[in-house]
């Protein structure tokens, strides 16, 4: 096994997931079972070769600093379950 | 006890950079407008979209990192810096990780205590900034407003090496970074709207060891003075933990700048997992060396240079050029005086003497100077051309300060030209003489000092307006006989 139920619950509290406990037994086989998978690249001789952080060979897309239209507040807050003062309203937060 | 430990700190400074747009999206980047407004679907994290980089802040990031003496990658990419908080649309902020923009500068700096020392600079990075928190007052109010008008906001992380040895050397380097995005202008440098903000990384060590204390991590300071307070603070309670037979814990700390302590952040015992990996929606950055040799040539001349500059061409001492050039409106202010009248130590000299102390009298920046260096040159070229004497100039100065009016019309107006008929003069001089039959009988015994006060009177006599040199001489002639 390469990973744990420990690992799996970890994981999940990382992405906010609250998971039962047949859900927990579910996805470690199956995380196991992409690892495993994955596993077989290391069999390649990567030594020489640049990490590919993107798989398409583009670079340097920009733009230029000219402010565009926004949204405004209306648009911008019209999907949100609560809004209060032009502004989102979320459950509360501490520091 | 104190003088058995060594203080070490590390700084990580946020600079915002002041472009006209955001980092990955063209809304505004205006301060302080009504919340929400200067949204779109980019920066407001709805799926599907893509962001793309601003040209703007890569040039502004290759400036600050040519000019802390950085080596400028020619390639970078962005990452995905993951977590949950309500002021991150995302619940990623797009950061770089691996392979950031300027890598290994340096900036130098000058203490009382430790003299001067060459502080490191680990890395630049370019990132956006958060959305803004509301917590409503209102007693028992179960929840916090978010105002995305700040999130995605180009900002530039300037991590130092572990090299100040000081609540001083700390300040002095963050004086020294803030004073240079300023000049290079990538950043206005306001703390107080959060343009500027610094958290310091603050351990303790027996003098002689090798391995670094445990560290606390301070946030939240945004003055130079609440920094050297934080982390005069840390140094001492870290201190006493040690001496108490405890141990430092590796924890968050918050800034305090009513009371002026620092106190550890709860439920954030956890440690961040932050899950760093290349942001698939934006490509490799690759800067050649063309790139970079343009963005030199727009280097401006740094604090240091215009001090040289000031004390070799234009032979003012070092303490004037130190002040004239440490602050980049006053530089501007300062040269353009020169440009208009010609001798730098007469500018020099105004500018740190009458302009600077009425600015500080009504509370302005020089950049909010209301006599503009036109005004005050026109004024300056009156006394060169002997139509005003110095003393009468400050009165000049002072109407001019408050009425936007030139020299000249206040000259005319209020009669203050400078009486140099020596004619004049001389029936002044036998008046007081005569008046003062006493004290001319002594100055002929040779009580010499007197002088000052047959010149007092005769400036009196004559409102300030008799030239100085005229009625020393006048004086000294008609005293001896």
């Amino acid at each position: 096994m390469k990973i744990t139920r420990n690992e799996v619950e970890y994981v999940a509290g990382l992405a906010r997931l609250s998971l039962q406990e047949d859900e927990i037994d579910a996805l470690t086989s199956d995380m196991d079972a992409i690892l495993a998978y994955v596993e077989k690249l290391n069999e390649l001789e990567t030594h020489d070769i640049i990490p590919t952080a993107h798989a398409v060979p583009v670079e340097n897309a920009f733009r230029e600093d000219k402010v565009r239209p926004s949204l405004g507040t209306a648009k911008a807050l019209q999907n949100a379950p609560e809004s209060e003062n032009g502004c989102f309203r979320v459950p509360k937060v501490i520091e | 006890m104190r003088s058995k430990y060594e203080v070490v700190i590390g700084l990580e400074v946020h600079v915002q950079l002041s472009t006209a747009t955001k980092i990955f999206c063209g809304c505004s980047t205006d301060f302080g407008n009504e919340p929400n407004s200067q949204t779109c679907p980019v920066c407001l994290g709805l799926p599907g979209v893509l962001p793309t980089l601003n040209r703007q802040v890569v040039e502004n990031a290759i400036l600050a990192g040519l000019a802390t003496h950085c080596d400028i990658a020619p390639r970078s990419i962005f990452a995905r810096k993951n977590y949950f908080y309500p002021d991150l649309p995302k619940g990623y902020q797009i950061s770089q990780f691996e392979l950031p923009i300027c890598i290994g500068g340096y900036l130098d700096i000058e203490t009382e205590d430790r003299g001067q020392s060459r502080i490191g600079i680990t890395r630049i990075h370019m990132e956006e900034d958060a959305g803004k928190l509301i917590h409503p007052e209102t007693p028992g109010a179960s929840y916090s407003l978010v105002d995305l008008n700040r999130a995605c906001t180009p900002l530039l992380e300037v991590v130092s090496e572990p090299d100040m040895r000081s609540a001083d050397e700390a300040v002095a380097y963050l004086k020294k970074l803030h004073q240079t995005v300023v000049f290079l202008g990538v950043s206005d440098g306001n703390m107080e709207e959060g343009s500027f903000r610094c958290d310091a990384n603050v351990s303790v060590r027996p003098v002689g060891q090798k391995e670094f204390g445990t560290r606390a991590e301070l946030k939240n300071i945004n003055s130079f003075r609440f920094v050297k307070q934080a982390i005069e603070y840390e140094i001492e309670r870290q201190i006493d933990v040690v001496e108490g037979g405890g141990t430092v814990v590796q924890e968050t700390r918050l800034f305090d700048s009513n009371t002026g302590l620092t106190r550890s952040m709860r439920g954030k015992e956890e440690a961040h997992d932050y899950r760093y990996f290349p942001d698939p929606d934006l490509v490799p950055l690759i800067i050649s060396k063309e790139w970079v040799g343009q963005v030199r040539e727009r280097l401006p001349e740094l604090p240091e240079a215009k001090m040289e500059r000031y004390i070799s061409d234009m032979g003012l001492p070092r303490q004037d050029a130190e002040v004239l050039s440490g602050e980049k409106a006053m530089a501007e202010y300062f040269e353009a005086c020169v440009e208009l009248h010609g001798t730098p130590k007469t500018c020099a000299n105004w500018v740190m003497g009458e302009i600077t102390r009425a600015l500080n009298e009504d509370s302005l920046s020089i950049a909010a100077c209301p006599l503009a260096p036109e005004r005050l040159t026109a004024m300056l070229k009156r006394i060169d051309d002997k139509t005003i004497s110095g003393t009468i100039a400050k009165t000049v100065f002072q109407e001019m300060w408050t009425s936007g009016k030139s020299a000249d019309e206040i000259i005319e107006e209020k009669g203050l030209k400078q009486v140099t008929d020596t004619g004049a003069i001389e029936k002044v001089v036998d008046d007081i003489i005569a008046a003062n039959p006493a004290q001319a009988e002594e100055y002929r015994a040779g009580k010499k000092k007197l002088m000052g006060f047959f010149v007092g009177q005769v400036m009196k006599a004559s409102k300030g307006k008799a030239n100085p040199q005229a009625v020393n001489e006048i004086l000294k002639k008609k005293l001896a006989g």
